[in-house]
């Protein structure tokens, strides 16, 4: 598989056509996204004509940009102007936005070239994509599974060498957990360091984009390309983007790092270590994060000590409530904000006698049963009589998680969990809401937070499916925390390739 | 909440309507169970001494986002309307908002 940086590299040294490259990567999906269904929509004539434009601007001397000719697959909950953008619900099918969110201009002033829209959790609601109204994505790693999600079909189109970068939206896990089913690096930024407009809202203080691909270094580029204020999005922090590259070959001599205990089980890298902040009061140990996963991410913390770091235990006591906190929050948020879907202004309309009857009508037939239950659940969480007992207390314990993750960040520079409680999963596995919800545990906390987190792959578990591990750290320590990656990364015992790559590719030997 | 049943079909009932979504009544009952299921798990929140904790509504406060006052583009009006479900006139067209004798 060709990385991103080699890619660029070579067109931008006219060494290769971005055309060629494109070529490669749609034979790849026309082989195989049958099996996969990474792509809702495949833009193959537009990304022809982008890729000759590339072509063009090497071929006159013009430098089109350090994602040179790199195709890029976007998820479909992010608007891109005359293409359909989905968000994989039967509401928005169809529908061609009149605008392109600010992360696809950026990645395509960049010199990216968009291969295709990938599929989702409808509205971004899942952690599996089971919940797609257009049929789930099946993780490359093995089709019997899901890739996770809800950005599960960006996932499943690096993991397959579909597209070498992918970007999706977090809001409770939905680049990070997928990135750990499907063996690859997904990285959820600081809230405001990417801007979101034109990603289609679904909980509004969570959502977050960030981008996937094969390493740690080509999320680093594709990371420093999306990042940036944006007048567009009031959330957007003003903050100076940093070189995040130059910070995967800085050591981790005397970076302090903090496995978090609650979501670590008992055992290894205890108080024995003696590193920082190991009096902290432990919290309660969350049953339900599978052995073969936390076993990966007490290895890796042993990996980083060889390397130089100081490595303790650390309590988040905050992240056993966290699930709960965020299940009231983000549905409050998705009611209100799904309200648009009125079949008035784009999207399905049923008709009605008159326009509330249209409303409840459309929004019958347009969302699919958990879009309807979270609508629901947030209307109910928000209504009289309940707001205090359900939103207000989960707003407090959002608060309790701020605390808690700065007391933590008081002793740590970044903190270690497991990205998932367990590796991927059946379909159907996790039919029951609160089991699929539970998917969210470890990742959940850094949307309360607001704070940068991001999976690398470390090993294999169950069955020899991928692990990642999750870094952590403060707001605006996207740094330290690609630095920790990078040097994981380093360290990790080799990922099996997905099986899917070992049939014959169409480029090769033609 | 802590009566053993978080939230009632009626209670479901009442929400759809709140919320705009036609079900039918095996739907409530559907609805009734999948909530009941999430708000049961939500009642770990009421054991919690939370009063002297302040609520956090946004993650990363910013304020007095201003921009410059000058004109943008906008998008493309006639762009905008070619999605809608139905246009005409340079407006949206919806069915009767107060009926027809209105």
């Amino acid at each position: 598989m060709t990385s991103a940086h080699a890619i660029a590299s070579d067109v931008r040294a006219g060494a290769r056509r971005a055309s060629d490259v494109l070529e490669d990567f749609l034979g790849r999906i026309e082989m195989h996204d049958g099996d996969v269904h990474a792509f809702n929509t495949v833009t193959a004539d537009q990304a022809r004509a982008a890729a000759a434009a590339i072509d063009a601007a090497v071929d006159e001397g013009r430098d089109p940009g350090p994602l040179a000719g790199v195709p890029v697959a976007f998820k479909d909950n992010l608007c891109t102007r005359g293409v359909a953008t989905t968000c994989s619900s039967r509401m928005l099918e169809g529908w061609q936005p009149p605008y392109d969110a600010t992360v696809v201009q950026a990645m395509t002033a960049a010199g990216a070239v968009m291969i295709g829209k990938t599929n989702l959790d409808e509205f971004a609601m899942g952690s599996s994509t089971e919940h797609s109204a257009f049929g789930p994505t099946r993780n490359p790693h093995d089709l019997a599974r899901v890739p996770g999600g809800s950005s599960g079909g960006s996932a499943a189109a690096v993991a397959a060498g579909f597209a070498p970068l992918a970007l999706g939206s977090d809001t409770g896990g939905s680049i990070r957990q997928p990135a750990s089913l499907c063996g690859i690096v997904g990285i959820k930024p600081t809230y405001g360091r990417v801007s979101r407009y034109g990603l289609v809202a679904f909980a509004s203080s969570f959502d977050q984009i960030g981008p996937f691909a094969a390493d740690v270094a080509d999320a680093a580029l594709a990371l420093g390309v999306i990042s940036g204020h944006d007048p567009a999005d009031s959330t957007s922090i003003p903050a100076a983007v940093p070189d995040f590259e130059a910070a995967l070959g800085r050591g981790v001599e005397g970076l302090r790092v903090g496995v978090i205990s609650e979501l670590t089980g008992s055992g290894r890298n205890g108080a024995a270590t003696g590193g920082p902040g190991t009096a902290g009061a432990a919290g309660e140990v969350l049953d339900g994060i599978d052995a073969d996963v936390t076993e990966r991410v007490h290895e890796a913390a042993d990996a980083l000590a060889d390397a130089g770091a100081t490595v303790g235990r650390v309590s988040v006591p905050a992240v056993t409530y966290g699930l709960t906190a965020y299940y009231l929050i983000a549905p409050a948020e998705a009611s209100s904000n799904l309200a648009r879907y009125d079949g008035t202004r784009y999207g399905l309309r049923v008709d009605g006698a008159d326009v509330e009857e249209m409303n409840r009508l459309t929004r019958r037939a347009g969302f699919g049963d958990e879009v309807k239950a979270r609508i629901m659940l947030g209307t109910f969480a928000l209504s009289a009589g309940y707001y205090d007992a359900y939103y207000g207390k989960a707003q407090r314990v959002r608060m309790l998680t701020r605390r808690d993750f700065d007391a933590a960040y008081a002793d740590f520079d970044v903190l270690l969990s497991p990205t998932s409680p367990c590796v991927a999963f059946r379909f159907g596995e996790r039919a029951d809401p609160m089991t699929m919800y539970r998917c969210d545990t470890c990742t959940i906390p850094s949307n309360l937070s607001g704070d940068p987190a991001m999976s690398v792959p470390f090993g294999i578990g169950a069955e020899g499916l991928p692990v990642g591990v999750q870094v952590l750290a403060p707001a605006l320590g996207e740094e330290p925390m690609l630095t920790v990656a990078a040097a994981l990364e380093r360290a990790a015992p080799p990922l099996p390739a997905p099986p899917l790559s070992t049939v014959a590719d169409p480029t090769e030997g033609a | 909440m802590g009566d053993g049943t978080a939230i009632s079909s009626e209670q479901v009932a009442h929400v759809a309507r709140l919320a705009r979504i036609e079900l039918t009544p095996d739907e409530i009952e559907h609805y009734t169970g999948h909530l009941g299921r999430v708000l049961e798990h939500a009642g770990e929140l009421e054991d919690l001494d939370l009063a002297d904790v302040p609520p956090l509504a946004h993650p990363y406060p910013l304020s007095n986002v201003f921009r410059d006052d000058v004109a943008g583009s906008p998008v493309d009006r006639d762009e905008v309307l070619s999605q809608a479900p139905a246009a005409s006139g340079g407006q949206f067209e919806v069915p009767p908002v107060l009926g027809e004798e209105a």
